[in-house]
């Protein structure tokens, strides 16, 4: 039954992920930049540049182009970048550790802080707590993710000192844990590295919070809803009747089940993150996918931009697909249509 | 609006000040940008006084690094955020409830490909394609309005359909249909009108959106082009003297934006308040 | 109905600030920290193999530590006292001595010399790198070319120790052109083992793999974050090096690099703007070492073959429309040297020298309508976004006096990837670039700048055979009055044509803890790490 479900979902998004190859293709190819130019090098002559075209196959037209790059795609190969001189398939696995890790926690401390603020606000109705956590959660989400970032960095690195050197994943003499995850804070625990694993999470502390604010408001709004709703529904009403003390009310009973929506925004909000994660890399060196894409965008180094946008693309579909069934497995009663 | 949901608004609003508030803001921002321009000191463009100048009495805001006065080019810049932020809305608005309510109304061939289209977008990190697109197409204003308003379609497409299609067998629709209107007409004259006040709350989410989308784009060298006074850029600009003790460039510049964006978000929580009190979260 | 918020919230905090107040992780040995430098630098290398196609400037750096040349340059001071490299001094690297005839020279090698898998280095080594560079194409080619090193057939091996280079003509920068970071010297044999049919050369495995004899080798790469070099005890070429290890990051935020350096947590640092660099020098706490960049010039170009700048009239208008002064102060912030308001005729054969030129709007304006634009004209401005810092406040100051005097100018940024293709087509009306060139001689700058060859580098299409008559001559002059005078007159050509107005030298700064010892200022501008050390 699931195997089915997920098969009908998979084909269903197939035009999407076709969708998403084109225009990916169409984008970098309208990309301004010449790597023709770039490839002859600092001193070359137009003729050389366009021997150089004439090799890369970018003098062809479009159609053939577009022919050549589902070739490559088929066989793994995203084509090689210009900046780092890797294979962006490479670059991108190396990489995406680094974004992940990053957004997972980012996504953990806004969910702990969202759902504890939904969850109060919703006590207390339209009370000055209310009132309050709606504004701390809005605050959150108005301010640019990379001004957040650069103000952290002054007053907790610059100022106060507390936060280390915004370096990128690890301090600058410390080498990485042996690769089993690609995820720093894991591996060290794994191979039992406490130094590492402290400086790792001191490194990410930072970056994770400027990103994981932004998230803080919707989380806690769905939170707040869903539980305005359970709190006023038929057998809560049944549980305080029957003389259960409030704890156990708001935390077993209405909260679990106050969660369901909010495991549907924790995916929207996830996906979402993936890509604010682009500008909070950039302010703390993260070395992830985003900044990844963004110094190849600004090179006009599109190879590195294509793999990128396409394995965001790919991901999504597959993170909707791991939502729905999450969903469904939360709770049965929910039809999911294939 | 008629008489009666006049003073509804005026129950909503006098029973939670913080909507009030938020309009309040907004009428503020609204007329920084309308007349704010004609009124500030100095011109933003030019060179004002020496550079890289501490709030004073002659500079409120301080100078940049080329000694233009911030507090003009804030207020100035005001203008141009907005002008973006509500040319995009208006676009996306336009074309994303049509197309939604369409695909809701009609269903079959205009649901299928309108969803395509939605889900295509959606597909890739916004900001991710926002960015694309004006890589592509060259960082000109228009070039900016149009990527934000691409990258927000899907979401009004979305409401816009769910929207249309619960109404799809409502009785004033079945009405109309045995009276011999058309579906456009259908479309236009019982679904449209009905979805404005939803979408009405879609639209300053949306605003706040686009206004962080540019500072977003400027960061990264994408935006809008010097000397235009715009607050993402001055974000960016200021972004390295931070460290050098020159807060100013980029803190009010930064808190102009977190404003705006604040106002549109609160006013949109305000309005789903006045036109559906069930869906308030 | 109470619950535990207190306790939530308490936990959170709790949590939250005791991660932050962990302490950085600190190496378990000083000692080993006093012989590593921490680099951080904006630009990641993206080779180390500086043959490779599309090699960028940070892979020069690379390829610069991990091999060694036939010869390198000696070492002078500069006026302010620091290490400068000598280019007028040729000392032996791995050739240990070289005999000069008129149509060759002859090097013998090192004996001692091997490369870091221990295979020792023959003049065959020598003449498949050598041949590599002329081949491959590109800015490798282009750069042996510079000193008249075309042909395979030049590069003869005469015996193991012994290597011949025949020369084509008699150039004068042959010799130095040895010791530029280009003909690197590879290991053959270990080269040609990794080679295939479809890559004689090893391109594809030496990008990432070095495989030579210099004073460093590579620990680690990851490509776009890090580069980590070891030194290497077997190096004969010079004197041990002061750092055991090198640790180059890269940090994309100016800001954040500056930080990083005012904390002690990195030790050096090139790539900060020049506002940055005039505040650290103030402060003190650092130590800033500016060196004016020889045979570098940032100027203005004006399209010689179309558009309204074919009238010499009207390029003299905007030479003396330009905001000299304030573009020193608001863009350089001091941190260069001017060049203009010298004398109206050359006086030396020095290179760059400054230009007749100073701001003088009334000028200016009687000009443009001499020019025959009374009601002034509407243009471009052009420059390369990658280099914003220093070309944006220029093009903006500029842009201001120019609508003073009747032009009105929109500004075109153009991304860094486009900037070379612009240049290229030549279409551009105005423009604002920088160029240097490696070698140290005005006959060389004016070559690929103002030569009617019409190299990349003369932007501006400026052809005249006057201009390019002088600059042969001067290339090829056996005596020195000759040099001189040819010198002297292909700048007068140039002040009175003025298809460039020069701006200023910039000064390649370099900002370092007070620790650091040995910085030498090299034309390549990358930072060597042979000749540095840490004091305590």
């Amino acid at each position: 039954m699931m195997l089915a479900v997920i098969a009908g979902r998979l084909a269903a998004a197939l035009p999407t992920l076709a969708g998403v190859v084109v225009v990916t293709f169409l984008l970098t190819r309208a990309l301004p930049g010449d790597p023709a130019a770039y490839f002859a090098g600092p001193a070359a002559t137009r003729e050389a540049v366009e021997q150089i075209r004439a090799q890369l196959g970018l003098d062809r037209s479009l159609g053939v182009q577009f022919l050549g790059y589902l070739r490559e795609l088929a066989r793994g190969d995203l084509g090689l970048s210009i900046t780092t001189g890797q294979p962006v398939l490479s670059d991108i696995v190396a990489r995406l550790p680094a974004s992940a890790e990053l957004t997972l926690l980012a996504l953990l401390f806004a969910a702990l802080a969202g759902i504890s603020l939904g969850a109060l606000a919703a006590l207390r109705p339209n009370g000055w707590l209310d009132n309050l956590c709606r504004v701390i959660a809005t605050l959150g989400v108005c301010l640019p993710a990379f001004f957040t970032g650069l103000l952290l960095i002054y007053v907790f690195y610059y100022l106060l000192g507390w936060a280390p050197a915004p370096l990128g994943r690890l301090d600058a003499f410390a080498a990485p844990p042996p690769h089993v995850t690609g995820f720093f804070l894991i591996d060290s625990l794994l191979a039992g590295d406490g130094e590492t694993f402290r400086s790792a999470l001191a490194q990410i502390l930072l970056p994770a919070l400027s990103l994981g604010i932004f998230a803080v408001a919707p989380i806690a709004r769905i939170t707040r809803g869903s539980m305005l709703a359970v709190m006023s529904s038929d057998f809560i009403r049944a549980a305080r009747a029957h003389g259960l003390s409030a704890r156990t009310v708001v935390i077993a009973y209405a909260l679990r089940n106050a969660l369901l929506p909010v495991v549907t925004t924790l995916g929207m909000v996830f996906s979402f993150l993936l890509g604010a994660n682009v500008l909070i890399e950039k302010v703390f060196a993260w070395p992830g996918i985003g900044s990844y894409a963004v110094e190849a965008l600004i090179a006009s180094d599109y190879a590195p931009v294509q793999g990128f946008v396409m394995t965001m693309g790919f991901l999504y579909v597959l993170l909707n697909l791991a939502i729905d069934l999450l969903y469904r497995v939360i709770d049965p009663r929910m039809e999911v249509t294939a | 609006m008629s008489a009666a949901s006049l003073a509804h608004a005026r129950h909503v609003l006098s029973g939670n000040p913080v909507t009030a508030l938020a309009f309040g803001l907004f009428a503020l921002l609204v007329g920084t940008a309308i007349i704010g321009p004609e009124l500030v000191p100095f011109d933003p463009i030019a060179a004002a006084g020496p550079a890289l100048q501490p709030p004073s009495a002659r500079h409120p805001f301080g100078t940049d690094a080329i000694g233009r006065d911030v507090f003009s080019r804030v207020i100035a810049a005001a203008r141009l955020d907005l002008g973006m932020a509500f040319a995009a809305v208006a676009i996306v608005f336009a074309c994303g409830t049509l197309a939604g309510a369409a695909a809701g109304l009609f269903g079959g061939w205009t649901d299928r490909i309108v969803g395509r289209l939605a889900d295509t977008i959606m597909a890739f990190p916004l900001f991710v394609l926002a960015m694309g697109i004006v890589a592509a197409l060259g960082n000109t204003v228009t070039n900016i309005v149009i990527a934000t308003a691409v990258v927000n379609f899907p979401l009004y497409v979305r409401i816009a359909r769910t929207e249309a299609s619960t109404r799809r067998g409502a009785g004033y629709v079945e009405a109309a249909r045995l009276s011999g209107y058309g579906e456009a007409h259908i479309l236009f004259r019982e679904i449209l009108p009905n979805l404005l006040p939803i979408m009405m709350v879609q639209v300053s989410l949306t605003l706040g959106y686009a206004i962080l989308n540019c500072a977003g784009l400027s960061f990264i060298g994408l935006g809008v082009r010097p000397p235009a006074p715009e607050w993402g850029i001055m974000v960016a600009e200021g972004a390295s003297a931070i460290i050098s003790g020159e807060w100013w460039i980029a803190l009010f510049p930064g808190l102009a934006l977190m404003t705006a964006v604040f106002t549109f978000n609160l006013l949109g929580d305000g309005l789903r308040d006045i036109v559906d009190p069930r869906r308030r979260t | 109905m109470t619950i535990d918020r207190r306790l939530v919230l308490k936990g959170t905090a709790a949590a939250g600030a005791a991660a932050l107040a962990a302490p950085p992780f600190r190496p378990a040995a000083a000692q080993s920290r006093r012989e590593t430098l921490l680099m951080v630098s904006e630009n990641p290398p993206n080779s180390t193999d500086i043959h490779g196609v599309g090699a960028n400037r940070p892979a020069y750096e690379a390829s610069w530590n991990l091999y060694d040349r036939l010869l390198t340059f000696g070492v002078k001071k500069d006026s302010n006292g620091n290490d400068h490299y000598d280019y007028e001094t040729l000392l032996p690297e791995l050739a240990e001595e070289w005999d000069l005839r008129p149509m060759s020279v002859t090097f013998k090698l090192r004996r001692d010399a091997r490369f870091q898998d221990g295979t020792p280095v023959t003049a065959a080594d020598v003449k498949w790198s050598f041949d590599r560079a002329v081949s491959v194409g590109g800015f490798p080619t282009f750069q042996m070319g510079a000193g008249s090193l075309e042909k395979r057939e030049q590069f003869v091996v005469v015996d193991d120790h012994t290597f011949r280079v025949d020369f084509l003509r008699r150039d004068k920068l042959t010799m130095p052109d040895l010791g530029v970071p280009v003909p690197v010297i590879i290991n053959a044999g270990l080269a040609r083992r990794n080679a295939t049919e479809q890559d004689p050369w090893a391109m594809t495995w030496l990008r990432s793999n070095p495989a030579g004899s210099g004073a460093y080798r590579l620990e680690r790469w990851v490509p776009g974050q890090e580069m980590v070099f070891a030194r290497n005890d077997a190096w004969t070429q010079g004197p041990r090096p002061g750092l055991a290890r090198v640790i180059w990051r890269i940090v994309p935020q100016s800001g954040n690099r500056r930080a990083l350096l005012e904390r002690g947590d990195a030790d050096l640092s090139f790539d900060l703007p020049p506002k940055d660099f005039q505040e650290l020098q103030a402060a003190r706490r650092l130590k800033v070492i500016s060196t004016p960049v020889e045979n570098a010039l940032q100027y203005i170009g004006m399209n010689c073959e179309r558009g309204p700048f074919t009238n010499v009239k009207l390029r003299q208008a905007v030479a003396c429309a330009v905001p000299y002064q304030r573009l020193m102060e608001q863009a350089l912030f001091g941190q260069a040297i001017p060049m203009f308001g010298g004398p109206a005729q050359p006086e030396t054969a020095a290179w760059p020298q400054p230009s007749p030129f100073t701001t003088d709007l009334a000028r200016a304006r009687a000009l443009v309508a001499e020019a025959g634009f009374p009601n002034g004209l509407d243009t471009t401005l052009s420059f390369d976004l990658g280099l914003a810092t220093v070309n944006e406040p220029i093009s903006l100051a500029l842009a201001e006096n120019l609508a003073a005097i009747g032009i009105r100018v929109t500004i075109n940024k153009v991304p860094g990837a486009n900037w070379r293709n612009e240049l290229l087509k030549k279409e551009m009306p105005l423009i604002t670039n920088t160029f240097g060139g490696w070698l140290n001689y005005p006959d060389y700058f004016f070559y690929w700048a103002y030569h009617g060859q019409n190299a990349v580098f003369n932007s501006m299409s400026y052809r005249n055979p006057q201009m390019d008559a002088l600059i042969d001559r001067s290339r090829f002059a056996e005596d020195r009055a000759e040099y001189e005078a040819a010198v002297k007159g292909f700048v007068a050509i140039a002040w009175a044509d003025v298809p460039r107005i020069p701006l200023f030298q910039p000064n390649l700064n370099v900002a370092m803890q007070q620790s650091i010892q040995g910085y030498r200022y090299w034309f390549h501008r990358q930072l060597d790490y042979r000749t540095l050390s840490k004091t305590a």
